[in-house]
């Protein structure tokens, strides 16, 4: 895992009631994702009512960080002054649930042996100081 | 069809203008916009005591530099409007949603003739810096700048940019259905034939196939050709109800059918097939709304931000089905300016300019008035198609020069 010693430039996100689970689940090592307590729909983004069941009775629960690569692309221009490149985007699928996608970064593997298709699980890079902890994805096996 | 229900035909477009067009100008974009304006109105044959609406996309904005040249009420008190409609927002089905909406007004008897306008100065305001000093959070380490609202999902993890977001669309289309980058190639090499018949096209180059491969990736499958060029301009339409016809100076463009549908969730990772995006709901509406089918398209402009979303507007508006766009456009004569299907006749905005959606409308009203020049498709066309926005935003307009 990344340690704060060398933690490569990220813009963090500003935490609120609704996202805090997501960005500080790290802090225990745990990806955390909205879930709907009536009929156990997840939510990402999260939300405030479930689109399933219509509850508002929803809670944060720990999953896997078990996910699947269903597309990436390889980013070669530097967005922003210090960002690292090349660096890998993708969205990955969890496997708790068909539709529950994440936007995110897979990293320890060249970006050339990233592939639709590929297992992965999550890591956290945590921002200490700042309280976050970004969900990253590094191949499963 | 009950074409009662299809009152977007109480509309037309009467005029179209465009001010001076640049990589950068280093202008007031409210003069470009203005410039813009009274060109459009001046063509419909009508004046400023004529103009009773405005659209306008998105509306005044500070930030990100250069997306907005003016808002509604800039133009408003710059021509001295009486204004009984309008609108300037951005929460719409794609840049030519503020179109569609002021074709809405004027169908339904809010307004008789709308001034719809979009202008940018992105080249200027990005300068000699780069694209980055126009991305957000841009000024790099430090300054505490933290994302909220849709890109708290994109920023963290370094991806400002929709180039970004739609390189996974493509690469996903690649994947299922074995699309190449020479075939991707194919809409930025058409743009740049078609640009140097433009006097007022960015890039008037050759470019060849070993110039595109030779271009620095961007963000894969997605190189700097496949991006569009940042400039300065601004682009204007009236829209005006049908039956002002007698007050015009030409024969308006009739509407024939609009499409705006999002089906599926709107975020940019969340449509659920991940080959396609909202113009495929947009077009599959489009269609629902008219007899003409996608045969009888003549010249379809567009948008073309990223290559790869062209690819998509040509399945989503049924010129092919949907993973063909790639043998679709393959070798480039289908989509040459002589070819079975006219494209980005102008140069789009990957060698025309990023005038951000309303270049592709203005140019498929200039190729059916038959006002294109050197660069007008055979044939007088009498059938056009515009589609704007990429991901969770589109909108299309399919016009016709008689009914």
């Amino acid at each position: 895992m990344t340690t704060t010693g060398d933690v490569p430039f990220r813009i963090l996100p500003r935490i609120t009631d609704r996202n805090a689970h997501y960005w500080q689940g790290g802090r225990d090592g745990e990806l955390r994702l909205q879930r709907c307590r009536q009929c156990g729909y997840y939510l990402h983004p999260p939300g405030v009512i479930c689109p399933k069941c219509w509850s508002k009775d929803l809670g944060v629960e720990a999953v896997s960080g078990r996910a699947e690569v269903l597309t990436f692309s390889v980013n070669h221009q530097q967005w922003m002054p210090g960002l690292d490149v090349p660096f890998v985007l993708a969205i990955v699928r969890l496997v708790e649930q068909d539709d529950l996608r994440i936007t995110t970064n897979v990293v320890n593997c060249p970006p050339e042996d990233v592939a639709i298709g590929m297992p992965v699980r999550v890591l956290f890079e945590p921002h200490v100081d700042e309280e976050v902890w970004i969900p990253l994805f590094e191949p499963a096996s | 069809m009950d074409t009662d229900l299809v009152g977007e035909r109480r509309a037309v477009i009467s005029g179209v203008g465009q001010s001076d067009i640049g990589r950068r100008l280093y202008r007031d974009p409210l003069e470009l916009t203005v410039d813009a304006c009274l060109a459009a109105i001046a063509d419909a044959g009508l004046t400023t005591d004529d103009v009773d609406g405005i659209a306008t996309y998105p509306g005044a904005m500070d930030t990100p530099p250069g997306f907005s040249g003016a808002g509604v009420p800039e133009v408003h008190e710059a021509l001295r409007l009486n204004l009984n409609w309008y609108m300037g927002g951005l929460e719409l089905p794609g840049q030519l949603g503020s179109v569609i909406n002021a074709i809405l007004a004027v169908s339904a008897g809010l307004a008789r003739h709308v001034l719809c306008f979009r202008t940018v100065y992105e080249g200027s305001a990005q300068g000699t810096k780069g694209r980055s000093a126009v991305m957000p959070g841009g000024g790099g380490r430090g300054g505490g700048y933290r994302a909220g609202g849709f890109m708290e999902w994109l920023l963290p993890y370094s991806a400002p940019s929709a180039a970004t977001w739609i390189a996974m669309i493509g690469a996903r289309h690649f994947h299922e259905y074995g699309t190449t980058r020479a075939q991707l190639a194919q809409i930025a090499l058409n743009a740049r034939k078609n640009a140097a018949l433009n006097p007022k096209a960015i890039y008037t180059d050759p470019m060849s196939m070993d110039d595109y491969f030779a271009a620095r990736m961007i963000s894969w499958p997605l190189c700097l050709f496949d991006c569009d060029v940042p400039c300065d301009g601004g682009t204007a339409m009236i829209v005006s109800r049908a039956d002002t016809a007698p007050d015009l100076r030409k024969p308006p463009l009739a509407v024939e059918a609009v499409g705006t549908a999002l089906h599926g969730r709107p975020g940019w990772a969340d449509y659920p097939d991940l080959t396609t995006m909202a113009c495929h709901d947009a077009g599959a509406q489009l269609w629902s709304r008219t007899d003409l089918k996608p045969t009888d398209v003549q010249l379809a402009e567009m948008y073309d931000g990223f290559s790869f979303i062209t690819m998509c507007w040509l399945e989503a508006m049924r010129f092919c089905g949907q993973g063909e766009s790639g043998p679709f456009v393959e070798g480039g004569e289908r989509i040459a300016r002589d070819g079975l299907l006219p494209l980005n006749t102008h140069g789009g905005q990957l060698s025309a300019g990023r005038l951000h959606g309303f270049g592709f409308l203005h140019e498929a009203c200039v190729q059916l008035w038959g006002e294109a020049g050197e660069r007008q498709v055979p044939g007088e066309p009498e059938v056009g198609v515009a589609c704007a926005g990429g991901g969770p935003l589109g909108g299309t307009i399919l016009l016709t020069r008689s009914r």
